[in-house]
């Protein structure tokens, strides 16, 4: 008998069932198709401009840095704005994503904007996020062409734009979201939810921001 | 299992760590820092309760349920190209994982924290066959370079001082500025991630564990700080995930509740800062990712757990918070458990695991003040889990004899009340004169064990069934 057969018949002796019984079938697959919701903190529904203004504070209340403009055409001047005020040279890496390159950025003329993956030497990257949530400030991206997950984690600053439309009260509402673009079932190889920027406390407990990921998460949270 | 365990030696253990200064100083920070936040963020959520409920009642759905949610999530990484393989247990685990290295000709491989692989012993593992694997969590960097297994499941260098990460990393890299500047924890930190990149860009398989396996997805999810367990499962070529069967949970729905007690418990975070999903391997025009996904589901004992009196444990999903609560674990840190899981979650799961022959004085050391339950996201009722060991080893007469002989005493006098009654009346006063002065006792004979740490203080004159008598009758 294979491993995998072993374990799942030790498993059903352990619980009792042959596997063919048929309610415990259909209690799975109701589950798994009716996906239950529960329980869902009341903090995060919100009217829209109320659910953005807790995205950002619960996302600063994480270390996480927050700039808000009115429209995406602002993003790139917010972006050199940001380098200017790290003293960060006027260069950043980005995927190909449509949101992306569709803003202005000729109009920064000292910016430098590289496209592709990271391999590691980039200190500025900039993500667009699927979603945000308010309930805890986290931002949701998915990977794909065009947008490399090494983006989000190799550079020392990490700069997400968040159309406010996009922000959730809750992480439910965000997972319908990916099951109507991606199907029931299916999802892209790496969905990341990232809240603040990358921390350790492994040093007597003493909480440390800029481990292995980003050292500063900035948002730039449009509309 | 692969690590040899020292559970059987508990109790000389649990003296050594006491006598500690080092231990016992570093132990200090468990006390002051995860209970206040725990506090804060549960109470900052008004559903908390609710959620601690909820995430009970899925998890034992699963459990229920839980051969068909495992080929529900079978299904999925099939479909999603990715593999699946099955470990009994830990030598099965070991050898499944060293043959995908091998074959991915892996000279290097970078992990990311997990519980699953200290249980199985892998790194020793790789190591023995000419593998090397780098702990990329900052904590379980710090203890590879000592040797040392963790001491606690979320914070592995619990145990060490600042000053002794300063002198490992000295001792370790030696082709930096030996004049260079560590007394800050940043600078620690600082250096590690600087020794740390490039292993990340050079390794050729990344390990991982999994907080969750999602069924409805086929999704294996880590919950991090660090952005290390994330750069461990992007970066290599072949990723390969090594978890136990009961982290199966059914939806993304049922994930979400669980995340929001989690965090909370663990570190009192709303949400730890990278929560990711990984579905199979990289798709097609993809420009990063692995080219390879490998999920081994290992069983180890947990089967065997499945509807037994310990099944409730089944439930853990490793916040820790038992242990930052535990009196017993403050005073003698994660070692003295003398396996891999440390606390009062380590007390119940250890006999399950590796037997009560090996671990049955673990349940013992437990005031069952109940903090451990109380706090417990899953709400596991672990004294009554080391109540039920207790019994157990007591019927395989595995309890020490003079314990036995007490016990027996005690069962006599408890099933005679009015031996009983006369008994504590003789012992309450002779205690409450002897110690009429200082109103406390620093030593007493048979009971150095307790006197040693702390006063024992002088009964007041009266029994308590006296006293209940008294105040009846009013």
């Amino acid at each position: 008998m294979s491993s995998r057969d072993a374990i799942l018949a030790r498993v059903r002796r352990s619980i009792g069932s042959s596997g063919a019984d048929l309610t415990r079938r259909a209690t799975v697959i109701d589950r798994l198709t009716r996906r239950p919701k529960s329980v869902i903190p009341a903090r995060g529904q919100l009217p829209p401009d109320e659910r953005t203004a807790l995205f950002c504070a619960k996302a600063e209340a994480v270390f996480a840095s927050v700039k808000r403009v009115q429209s995406a055409t602002e993003v790139p001047e917010a972006v050199v704005s940001y380098l200017r005020s790290n003293n960060l040279p006027q260069a950043v890496r980005m995927g190909a994503d449509g949101r992306l390159s569709a803003l202005p950025w000729n109009t920064q003329r000292q910016l430098i904007v590289a496209v592709g993956p990271s391999a590691g030497d980039d200190l500025v990257c900039v993500s667009y996020a699927d979603a945000g949530v308010a309930e805890t400030g986290t931002a949701i991206l998915t990977s794909g062409p065009h947008n490399p997950t090494t983006l989000n984690f190799l550079p020392d600053h990490h700069l997400i734009v968040v159309h406010a439309g996009t922000i959730a009260g809750d992480y439910e509402t965000v997972w319908a979201q990916l099951r109507d673009r991606f199907g029931v079932g299916v999802l892209p190889r790496t969905v990341n939810m990232i809240t603040g920027p990358s921390r350790s406390a492994d040093i007597e407990q003493t909480l440390l921001l800029g481990a292995h990921g980003p050292r500063s998460l900035h948002l730039i949270v449009v509309g | 299992m692969s690590v040899h365990p020292t559970s059987p030696e508990f109790k000389s253990n649990a003296h050594g760590a006491l006598h500690s200064p080092s231990l016992q100083k570093a132990m200090g920070n468990v006390e002051k820092g995860f209970i206040e936040k725990r506090r804060i963020a549960a109470e900052a959520l008004p559903e908390f309760e609710a959620l601690r409920d909820s995430a009970r009642d899925i998890k034992n759905h699963t459990l229920a349920h839980l051969d068909l949610y495992l080929e529900a999530f079978e299904k999925r990484v099939l479909e999603a190209g990715g593999h699946v393989h099955w470990a009994a247990d830990a030598a099965e685990a070991n050898a499944i994982i060293l043959d995908i290295c091998q074959k991915a000709g892996a000279r290097t491989v970078t992990k990311g924290k997990s519980m699953i692989s200290e249980e199985i012993g892998l790194n020793a593992h790789l190591e023995a066959n000419g593998i090397k694997p780098i702990e990329t969590d900052l904590g379980e960097y710090i203890i590879q370079l000592r040797g040392e297994a963790p001491s606690h499941i979320i914070a592995p260098a619990i145990h060490v001082n600042k000053e002794e990460v300063e002198a490992d990393f000295r001792r370790v890299h030696t082709h930096l500025d030996a004049k260079r500047d560590l007394t800050a924890p940043t600078s620690l930190l600082a250096e590690a991630r600087g020794e740390l990149r490039a292993r990340f860009l050079a390794a050729d398989v990344g390990i991982t564990g999994a907080n969750f396996l999602v069924a409805e997805t086929g999704t294996s999810i880590i919950v991090t700080n660090e952005g290390n367990g994330d750069l461990t499962q992007i970066l290599p070529k072949t990723h390969v995930v090594v978890a136990s069967i009961e982290k199966i949970t059914p939806t993304l729905n049922d994930v979400a509740q669980i995340l929001r007690v989690l965090g909370r418990s663990a570190t009192g975070q709303e949400m730890s800062v990278y929560t990711t999903l990984s579905t199979g391997p990289k798709r097609a025009g993809d420009l990063d990712g692995p080219e390879n996904y490998h999920v081994v589901l290992l069983d180890n004992g947990r089967s065997a757990m499945l509807g037994t009196e310990f099944e409730d444990m089944l439930r853990c999903i490793r916040c820790g918070a038992c242990m930052n609560h535990c009196p017993v674990y403050h005073a003698i840190g994660g070692h003295a458990y003398g396996w891999v899981y440390p606390g009062p979650m380590g007390a119940v799961l250890t006999p399950s695991l590796i037997g009560v022959d090996q671990g049955g004085h673990l349940p013992n050391a437990s005031t069952f003040c109940g903090r451990c339950e109380s706090v417990c996201p899953m709400r596991i009722p672990l004294p009554k889990m080391m109540r039920h060991w207790r019994e157990r080893e007591f019927e395989r007469h595995l309890t020490a004899r003079t314990t036995r002989w007490a016990l027996r005493a005690w069962a006599f006098a408890a099933t005679h009340p009015k031996l009983y009654g006369l008994g504590t009346r003789i012992a309450t006063r002779a205690l409450s004169f002897l110690g009429r002065k200082k109103g406390r006792f620093t030593s007493l004979p048979l009971a150095g064990g307790w006197t040693t740490w702390r006063d024992m203080p002088a009964p007041e004159g009266s029994t308590f069934r006296t006293e209940w008598k008294k105040r009846g009758r009013k």
